[in-house]
């Protein structure tokens, strides 16, 4: 889908992205994360040309981005920013499909995907359509832009720290429908963050990037289990990572089928990190663990917590 | 107890002008100035009742500040701005004499001490009791009707004023005429270099300080001044390239006071322009072309309507100093109600003054109402 090859950008003499290569294959949800002035942002920003490149090739479905109209290109590309950017004048429909008209799309087919995306974002369609952005809440506001980045069914979804001037817990909601909507569309996401949790929770691989160099790429589990350098297992949180891996892991993956266990049960889709925290809040060493029906399916062990996946 | 500070003050206020000047002035001639007419020869034979209107406005500052209660404040003003006006005209028609044609009444310092008082008194009640903006105006304006009928309706055709407007009707229409074509064509090329101007200050940062500094200097520069100051290179232009005579150009007259006028009104329009492009936010910019609009695109559907209420703001100050610097291009002879003015100032008439000033300050303020409701119009359509 996108490809870096030995990508450079220089301002002055400052070098911002150095040989950068990067391959993201069709329907990945990638994740861009490195501290302030690590060239995330740079990258993010050379794939739709707000930022050209100097050096190298980018490529987008095969084609060096250059070969298309900047204008063009953007428009195959949904774009979502941390300051969401919602044009103040006009109403959440004409927001939402800012791209479909400036793609020619007829208004009944505009009006349908605006109904479609609002619904898809959990703002329920007749009561959202016609407001305003300043009568919405700022989780709102981003549900907008993000809808708004999807309208015209782009081939890659851009977003830079979408969800860095959110509240937790309207993050985390976020966070959640972002991954339903990965799911279900096999979009494939270039997402900016600084926050690693947010990269482990999201990211199907996550890239991380220092003085506009790659220093590790892989799944989060790689990239927990083996961080490459001391800078990587820092940035990852080094007395956290044990953690970090049983929140990507779920309970239903090491439980003991058919083992009983007494007190209150944990769902299958749980994570490690959430058993962990039970049995050590109430001081025991096994779990029954119950399905999405809500049976009885088997048990854990704290000692299941440790140790390879079965 | 007290529950409207302001129109305590505003009547206090009135009451002493009330007591220590006269309401109108009664004088043989034009040119000598008039002896005041006592409050008990205006208000004789029961026309005192004409100021019942008063008595809501007294106890206004006591009553609960409900809606109902704004409205009644804002209507008495009206009511008792009309009667005013009626008692003025009143005591004219008393006074007239057809054996002393030349005799003449004029509005006394209390009269417009005290209208000003009550305009004020119902402009704040117009302010707290309504909140549409629309609606707050166009009950304003209703609230002039009255006045307005007694003038059209002949009832102060007896004081100096209407003598002057008697006089000199066709004169005054066509000064009137002059005024408003003298600021409607300094607009033509206001907007066409000062907003191009603004755009490019606020695309080319370099630009910002010389183009600001010019257009500075030139503000500082006394009216009177520039406007002498244009007199000899167009009278030059002129003598070099005679066929502009043919155009109406000449080194006096309308040329070069919308010339003035328009180096004048550059730096409100340049500034505004700048400054309603600058504030639109950067994330909408930046969503804006991320998403793939053109920046022509970027352009009209983004920043124009994002800038236009400040752009409109600063025209609404370019408008209202215009009207006013206008009066001062009638010395070089570009006509108008400044023509007016100055004719009364140098004939020591102060009446002629006044039917040159009252309708300068009724053109300014109804330029300034109607900018300020387009401006809060687009506000609460752009968010």
């Amino acid at each position: 889908m996108i490809t870096f090859e030995h990508v450079g950008k220089t301002y002055g003499d400052w070098t911002a992205i150095e040989d950068l290569s990067l391959h993201i294959p069709k329907g990945e949800f990638c994740v861009l994360i490195g501290p302030s002035g690590s060239g995330k942002t740079t990258t993010l920003k050379m794939i739709n040309r707000l930022i050209e490149h100097d050096r190298g090739r980018i490529l987008f479905e095969g084609a060096e981005i250059r070969s298309f109209a900047p204008e063009q290109l953007r428009r195959r590309m949904g774009y979502a920013i941390q300051s969401i950017g919602l044009f103040p004048h006009w109403t959440v429909e004409e927001n939402i499909g800012a791209v479909p008209r400036l793609l020619g799309w007829p208004k009944s087919r505009i009006r349908d995907r605006v109904t479609e995306l609002l619904g898809l974002l959990a703002l329920e369609p007749e009561r959202f359509r016609d407001r305003y952005p300043r009568h919405l809440s700022g989780g709102q506001q981003q549900r907008v832009g993000v809808a708004r980045a999807l309208a015209a069914d782009p081939a890659v979804l851009l977003m830079d720290e979408p969800f860095g001037a959110l509240d937790p817990v309207t993050r985390d909601t976020l966070q959640a429908e972002m991954l339903r909507i990965h799911k279900a569309s096999g979009t494939t996401i270039v997402l900016v963050t600084h926050d690693i949790d947010e990269a482990i929770r999201l990211g199907s691989r996550i890239v991380i990037l220092d003085h506009g160099r790659i220093v590790q790429s892989g799944s989060p589990r790689e990239i927990l289990a083996k961080p490459a350098s001391d800078f990587v297992a820092d940035f990852v949180g080094r007395e956290d990572i044990g953690i970090k891996l049983l929140s990507i892991e779920r309970v239903g993956d090491r439980m003991r089928p058919g083992e009983m266990a007494e007190g209150e049960p944990i769902a299958a889709d749980a994570s490690l990190r959430h058993a962990l925290s039970i049995f050590v809040a109430r001081g025991i060493d096994r779990l029954p663990v119950v399905d999405q029906s809500g049976t009885v399916a088997g048990a854990i062990r704290l000692t299941d917590l440790t140790g390879a996946a079965p | 107890m007290l529950k409207n500070r302001v129109l305590l003050v505003l009547i206090v206020v009135g009451l002493a002008a009330a007591a220590s000047l006269s309401f109108v002035t009664h004088a043989p001639n034009r040119l000598l100035s008039g002896q005041g007419v006592s409050w008990a020869v205006v208000l004789g034979a029961g026309r005192w009742l004409a100021l019942l209107p008063a008595l809501p406005l007294v106890v206004g500052p006591f009553l609960p500040q409900r809606r109902a209660a704004h409205l009644l404040i804002a209507v008495s003003a009206s009511a008792l701005a009309a009667a005013l006006l009626w008692l003025a005209g009143d005591v004219a028609i008393r006074l007239a004499d057809p054996s002393t044609p030349s005799a003449r009444t004029a509005f006394g310092g209390a009269f417009w001490l005290i209208e000003a008082v009550v305009a004020l008194a119902a402009a704040d009640a117009v302010q707290r009791g309504i909140s549409n903006p629309a609606a707050r105006i166009g009950f304003g304006a209703a609230l002039i009707l009255p006045m307005l009928a007694l003038i059209g309706g002949g009832a102060i055709d007896q004081l100096s004023i209407m003598k002057e407007y008697a006089n000199r009707r066709e004169v005054f229409a066509t000064a009137v005429a002059t005024h408003l074509a003298i600021v409607g064509a300094m607009l033509l090329p206001t907007l066409g270099i000062g907003l191009p101007l603004g755009v490019l200050v606020d695309r080319r940062a370099r630009l910002r300080r010389p183009v600001f500094a010019i257009l500075n200097i030139i503000q500082t520069v006394p009216s009177i001044a520039l406007f002498g100051l244009l007199i000899a290179p167009l009278a030059g232009l002129v003598a070099l390239a005679p066929f502009l005579r043919q155009l109406g150009i000449s080194g006096i007259g309308v040329t070069p006071a919308i010339i003035a006028l328009t180096l004048y009104s550059l730096l409100p329009i340049v500034r505004s322009t700048a400054a309603g492009l600058e504030q639109v936010p950067s994330a909408v910019v930046d969503a804006a072309t991320g998403m793939g609009m053109t920046p022509a695109q970027v352009f009209r559907r983004v920043e124009i309507p994002l800038a236009l209420p400040v752009v409109v703001a600063g025209l609404r100050v370019t408008i209202v100093q215009a009207v006013g610097l206008t009066a001062v291009a009638a010395l070089i002879g570009a006509g108008g109600l400044g023509a007016i003015i100055f004719q009364g100032l140098n004939g020591s008439a102060i009446d002629l003054v006044l039917l040159g000033v009252v309708p300068l300050v009724a053109i300014a303020i109804t330029a300034d109402v109607a900018l300020k409701l387009a401006v809060t119009m687009l506000r609460m359509r752009s968010g």
